[in-house]
């Protein structure tokens, strides 16, 4: 059953401490010495320049306690900044939470994003498509619960705030490893007791600490021999902008649970929105090869139509919510109705395939994995990002520390205790992700009615919603 | 009393040390802080200090307490400090410095780091594996030396001295304070970490230590050499120190950290500040006698 998938999962997650120390080989020792010596030695390399590596170089950098340490980013594409903003949106966009948008804000990115392009979101309806059962959220003070960005907005306000602490922070565009050389724990003699790291163009360099950011195909995890427990979905996600009928305030996340997939509705405006729109990978190309009207009414659709609701699975709804009104009279939502969608944008339409990943570890000495390097999630929950910002708030404050102690940064000390503190967190998300991504991917009655209810009886117990988030 | 609950065996034990030590003292001619005993229980280890899970784990986890007492003693002392790099422009002397455990987080903080120890092997250890960080190959010195060796060259040369782990291990306690007096700038600050005389240091610094858990090598400490914190006290103001600080030190061998406790019955650590001008020991008495000649001075000219 999936739930004891996910509790094997689970146990499987996360590695014995055991090998972690054990001896690597070490480099060589032909002139070494002479090569190390020419070599620039920086504190911290961060290797991957996407959102999460580029913060954390970012947060670094502005970090009162690195003032005098030397940061290096490396990149393999473009430098990525707006001059002026285009006028269509992006189609990938990410959903920021409240802690990230903190994150951020801390060293001055946030300020960039509202000056570009955001939109925040009050309320987030969540509900299936096989009963009549919705859950929502929102916060009691009417706060915003989060903030739809487009990812090109938030790499300009990293790229503007790398750019700030240029005198800290090196960033190498274009520039791919190819090689790393792990030294061994207590070194010897001869070898460096640094990571070597030799680039595409033939510059090397040598580092204290190596934060891979690489993505779920990480190159450092792999080079690191660090075990990573992946899942391939049998679901892409197809994502695309669209242009709503009529103008609203559009401050309401939508997703509704249907058999093939969850379908998202993510606004970025008050007449458009974002879709992300997770189902199996025939019918992910079937969407896309269509013309723009047949997509536009599956959208509709599939956010409207109730093909799939039973007669018995609505009345065990009906019954349990008249239950559920008796004891807790405010327990039960109001069902608001979704916007619908009158044209989609021209070539903004596009798939990628969705996986499920865990490392074993996320530390070694020197080095440490953040973002999805260390952890791939299914879209349905809109975290992945803010994840891989909650791993680079809490490296930081353990490196900001260490440096403040003159410590060496590199020690797997206060990396194994990043790493204690984020798998705590991430792996029971990861894994209920899961399993709810499996107990939404099916009609069959019972489970339908279970996620029924437990949707219903979730909606009335503030205190458990309020956990999801 | 504990006195009741010593067993038979380790009174035995403490008897024969009892015994070596005095042996040892009436043979002992040299007049220096250095014991030749000491060097070679430590000459065996000399490879050791790097590794952080080895031998002296427990020293490099005393950098989590120990770095911040320093750390935070001379920022609360200072006015211009910049929290990127708290002791940059202070002169430390690392005393007893081993293999430069609390050499190189002292010098990442920004200070200019004298690592002095007597053991060659030590300074050697020390300065490989510095050699591999240009800016802490900068910043820290190291010198195969005792403490008196280097006075005649280093009169009120230093901010700051550093005895950590150090003067339980000297065979003349009072001489190595005057030589750290003399060594030191006026109102510089000695920072001094050792381990307190009593039945529980014995207890739980050597048996259980040394001999059962093994968190210490074997034959590291001497309980005869332990050194109350009142004896120290009273030697360093005797000495033109004034005592600012005493704190009790408490090692968890289950999690291998370090805490401060109100107790200074096992490990503790002290700082004392030495005296303004010479011959004073208060910093009032002195601003008084330069008022005085102020007045006397400006009697003249008014004439």
């Amino acid at each position: 059953t999936s739930a004891a998938m996910a509790a094997a999962c689970v146990r499987g997650l996360v590695a014995p401490l055991g090998g972690r120390l054990r001896a690597r080989p070490p480099a060589p020792l032909r002139s070494l010495a002479a090569a190390a010596a020419a070599a620039p030695l920086y504190d911290v390399v961060v290797s991957g320049g996407g959102m999460v590596g580029s913060a954390m170089a970012a947060v670094l950098g502005h970090d009162i306690h690195f003032h005098d340490k030397k940061i290096a980013l490396l990149e393999a594409g473009p430098r990525k900044e707006y001059d002026r903003l285009p006028e269509s949106y992006s189609n990938r966009v990410s959903s920021i939470s409240p802690g990230s948008a903190t994150l951020l804000s801390s060293f001055g990115a946030w300020d960039h994003v509202c000056s570009l392009r955001f939109k925040p979101f009050r309320r987030m309806q969540v509900w299936d498509a096989c009963s009549e059962a919705i859950i929502v959220f929102e916060k009691d003070d009417l706060d915003d619960m989060g903030y739809i960005v487009e990812n090109d907005v938030i790499m300009s306000a990293l790229t503007k705030q790398l750019d700030a602490v240029a005198d800290r922070v090196e960033v190498f565009y274009g520039s791919r490893a190819v090689g790393y050389t792990w030294p061994l724990p207590s070194h010897s003699c001869d070898t460096s007791p640094w990571v070597q790291i030799e680039l595409d163009d033939g510059h090397r360099l040598q580092t204290k600490l190596l934060i891979g950011a690489d993505g779920h195909n990480s190159v450092v995890r792999k080079e690191a021999e660090i075990q990573n427990i992946e899942h391939r979905y049998d679901q892409s996600a197809v994502v695309a902008t669209l242009h709503l009928s009529e103008a609203t305030d559009n401050n309401v996340a939508w997703q509704r649970f249907l058999p093939t997939g969850p379908i998202a509705l993510l606004p970025l405006s008050d007449t458009a929105s974002s879709l992300v729109w997770s189902t199996s990978h025939e019918h992910a190309s079937e969407l896309l090869s269509m013309d723009e009207e047949s997509f536009v009414d599956s959208i509709n659709s599939a956010f409207w139509s109730n093909v799939n609701h039973s007669d018995f699975i609505d009345t065990a709804g009906a019954m349990f919510r008249s239950a559920l009104s008796l004891l807790k009279p405010s327990g039960t939502a109001v069902r608001q109705l979704p916007p619908s969608v009158a044209k989609v944008d021209p070539e903004s339409r596009a798939m990628f395939p969705l996986g499920m990943g865990h490392a074993t570890e996320y530390v070694h000495h020197r080095v440490a994995l953040i973002g999805d390097a260390a952890h791939r999630v299914h879209p349905l929950a809109g975290q992945g990002v803010n994840l891989g910002f909650g791993d680079i708030a809490c490296l930081a404050r353990h490196l900001s520390a260490a440096a403040f102690n003159g410590q060496d940064l590199g020690s797997l000390k206060h990396l194994l205790k990043f790493e204690t503190e984020r798998q705590r967190h991430n792996v029971s998300f990861i894994a209920a992700t899961d399993v709810l991504k499996r107990l939404y991917s099916t009609s069959l009655a019972p489970l339908v009615l279970l996620r029924t209810w437990g949707l219903q009886a979730t909606n009335a117990l503030p205190p458990v919603k309020v956990r999801f988030l | 009393c504990f006195s009741h609950h010593i067993s038979g065996i380790n009174f035995m034990i403490l008897s024969f040390l009892l015994f070596r030590l005095t042996m040892k003292r009436l043979l002992s001619t040299s007049r220096s802080s250095v014991d030749s005993k000491e060097m070679k229980k430590f000459q065996l280890l000399a490879q050791k200090w790097w590794d952080e899970q080895g031998e002296y784990s427990a020293l490099h986890s005393m950098n989590d307490i120990r770095v911040p007492f320093i750390r935070d003693t001379l920022l609360n002392m200072s006015s211009n400090y910049h929290l990127g790099s708290p002791l940059s422009g202070i002169k430390i002397l690392d005393v007893g410095c081993g293999g430069g455990l609390l050499s190189e987080p002292l010098g990442r903080l920004g200070a200019s780091v004298t690592g002095i120890d007597p053991l060659e092997d030590n300074i050697r250890t020390a300065d490989q594996h510095k050699s591999f960080d240009p800016v802490l190959a900068k910043r820290i010195q190291y010198k195969s030396s005792s403490l008196e060796e280097i006075v005649g060259e280093s009169m009120e040369m230093f901010d700051v001295i550093v005895a950590s782990e150090v003067v339980e291990h000297v065979a003349d306690l009072e001489m190595f304070i005057k030589c750290c007096s003399q060594v030191l700038k006026p109102e510089g600050s000695l920072f001094i970490t050792t381990i307190n005389k009593t039945q529980l240091s014995y207890i739980l610094g050597i048996v259980v230590a040394e001999k059962i858990v093994g968190i210490v090598p074997e034959g590291t400490h001497e309980w005869e050499k332990f050194v109350p914190p009142e004896e120290l006290e009273h030697l360093l103001e005797s000495n033109g120190f004034s005592v600012k600080t005493v704190n009790g030190m408490l090692y968890n061998p289950l999690t291998g950290s370090w805490s401060w406790m109100e107790s200074t019955s096992i490990n503790y650590a002290m700082h004392a500040v030495k005296s303004g001008v010479q011959g004073q020991s208060s910093p009032t008495e002195s601003l008084s006698e330069t008022e005085s000649e102020q007045r006397s001075a400006t009697a003249g000219t008014s004439m």
